[in-house]
């Protein structure tokens, strides 16, 4: 809307302004407050040496940032952020298409074991990390017993620090595929089944229908489905922490981990809220250069 | 063979692939809950199988208990309100930019998105201190306008997609009639957005309901903790007790998982909307 546009049009009449001063503010002043301000803090607190008492005084510009990058466990917990990406990009994105392709027919069953999939997505990240410490526990866990009765020896996944890794990919499928197999499932009813028919009419094959009619009449969905998987690798942080709170030996410390870990447990003010705008810069910049250069419509 | 021939193979195997990944998710599931019932040697021993001999006890114990029921109940009280409070002020949010013109109006609007870009994660250190300094830490004031602030920004992008769709000639003809904006809202507005107010609030309540890094940051007495950071507790104390700690977790999970069976179609439109109308 442009100025002159505005000017032409002055819709707030009688009591216009009063509704907007009205409806508006209580929002405004709820984000700003909890969200922006605390962002824009971060990366003020980042120049400063600070354990969170007083004011920050001790200026040190961006040495927090040279120490960060320095920092073996941090290096190691971008790795994993971004190896999450992967597994999210490569495994569960491409089990959510193989499984919505396969159930999105009606039918009693299909329906039943489309909820199954989605189950462990509206359970809590929190109790799935549980849950999965249990399964991979080396004494009393699932893996470990059916080691045992295969002859091998107990395996301590969360103990070794690349079991562990292998282990934190593993939940993080559980735990999400099933919202990518939602999310492919809503796109698939937007297609013309007529268009599928008309390819089978003229002899393609399934896997050309879906290579050729299917898959490229996803892209919008798909586009969503790879923005959220690639987000909501960045902030894993409710995982982590009951199955491994960042061990052995931050093997699989995530950034948010690593932030909570490194920057409140220990009230490093400055050193955390690095970390913080860290993973802010890479995640806004991941949002607009993805929504700038990624179009939606074909 | 013939395509159709590869064709059907193919769909075979898919579906045996369905059948691996459905195991995939329940057996954990499953081997949770029957783990509960269970002595500490049973589950070292066979952790798969049914108890013979189940020890309700196991549950008994926690039901019978107080604290699981605070927590819940604590959950419940923190994800109501803030659910609440969300839906009242990103409708409001939404309908002045959505209905009304005024200068700014596109700026305030890509402003209060600014919350989609970027994880939470990012500012809970100078949240902490933020809250702190209000004077709200360790209470559900700050935990709640903490929540309902993360909220806001998909909220007032779902609804004003919303009330975008919504015919404008109703708006024309109230104000004609004199209705002042306020009015519409109430009158008008309101009840043709049931649909989304139904949207907002699932997403609102269940990830208040299962969010655990600003209660965790934002409180300190256990007596207040919402349930994901009292299994979380739960677990500490009894580590070496897995059949408890099992039994324990069941239960926290149980309500969200009755919900999900009885209400299954709304929850799984409301989670998926957000993604999809976002």
């Amino acid at each position: 809307m442009t100025l002159a546009a505005t000017r032409r049009k002055p819709s707030l009449r009688g009591d216009g302004l009063g509704t907007v001063l009205l409806f508006l503010p209580p929002a405004l002043l709820v984000f700003t407050i909890f969200v922006v301000l605390p962002i824009g803090e971060a990366s003020w607190f980042s120049l400063f040496d600070w354990n969170g008492y007083g004011s920050p005084q001790h200026f040190v510009a961006l040495r927090n940032y040279v120490r960060l990058l320095a920092f073996v466990p941090f290096r190691t917990a971008l790795l994993n952020n971004l190896l999450v990406i992967a597994i999210s990009l490569c495994i569960q994105i491409p089990v959510a298409i193989g499984a919505a392709s396969l159930l999105s027919g009606p039918g009693r069953l299909t329906v039943v074991m489309r909820l199954i999939l989605f189950l462990p997505y509206i359970l809590a990240e929190v109790a799935a990390g549980l849950i999965w410490r249990f399964v991979f526990d080396g004494n009393f866990g699932l893996v470990a017993v059916a080691a045992r009765e295969l002859g091998m020896n107990a395996p301590f996944m969360l103990a070794d620090p690349d079991l562990a890794r292998v282990a934190l990919m593993v939940v993080v499928t559980w735990k999400y595929f099933g919202f990518h197999m939602m999310l492919v499932l809503a796109g698939l009813q937007g297609i013309d089944p007529e268009l599928r028919q008309a390819a089978r009419m003229d002899g393609a094959t399934g896997a050309q229908i879906f290579r050729h009619v299917t898959l490229p009449l996803l892209r919008p969905t798909l586009r969503v489905s790879v923005f959220f998987a690639v987000i909501g690798s960045l902030q894993l942080f409710d995982i982590v922490m009951p199955l491994t709170a960042g061990g052995p030996g931050n093997a699989t410390q995530t950034m948010a981990t690593f932030l909570y870990n490194f920057g409140i447990t220990r009230m490093k003010i400055g050193f955390g809220s690095a970390v913080g705008v860290v993973l802010f810069l890479i995640s806004a910049t991941f949002s607009i250069v993805y929504n700038r250069w990624v179009p939606g419509e074909r | 063979m013939s395509a159709d021939a590869r064709d059907r193979t193919g769909y075979a195997i898919a579906c045996a692939g369905l059948v691996v990944l459905a195991l995939f998710v329940l057996v954990p599931l499953l081997a949770t809950a029957l783990g509960g019932l269970k002595t500490l040697g049973a589950l070292r021993s066979d952790p798969f199988g049914f108890p013979l001999h189940p020890r309700w006890g196991n549950y008994g114990g926690i039901l019978a208990g107080g604290r699981y029921w605070r927590l819940l109940g604590n959950s419940l009280l923190i994800a109501s309100v803030v659910t609440a409070i969300t839906v009242v002020l990103a409708a409001m949010a939404a309908f002045v930019l959505a209905h009304l013109h005024f200068f700014g109006r596109e700026m305030l609007a890509s402003y209060l998105m600014l919350g989609l870009m970027f994880p939470a994660a990012t500012a809970i250190l100078p949240l902490f201190i933020q809250v702190r300094d209000l004077g709200l830490l360790d209470t559900y004031a700050g935990l709640i306008l903490a929540e309902v602030a993360f909220a806001l920004s998909m909220s007032i992008l779902l609804f004003r997609n919303f009330f975008r769709q919504l015919p404008v000639e109703l708006f024309e003809a109230a104000r004609m009639d004199g209705c002042s904006y306020a009015r519409i809202f109430v009158s008008i507005t309101l009840p043709l957005c049931r649909p989304i107010v139904t949207t907002v609030a699932i997403i609102t309540f269940v990830s208040s309901w299962n969010n655990y890094m600003l209660p965790l940051i934002l409180l300190d007495t256990p007596s207040r903790y919402p349930w994901p950071l009292g299994v979380m507790d739960y677990q500490g104390q009894y580590s070496t007790e897995w059949q408890l700690v099992l039994a324990f977790i069941t239960l926290t999970i149980l309500p969200a998982i009755l919900v999900f069976v009885l209400a299954q179609k709304q929850i799984v439109a409301g989670l998926t909307a957000g993604a999809v109308k976002g």
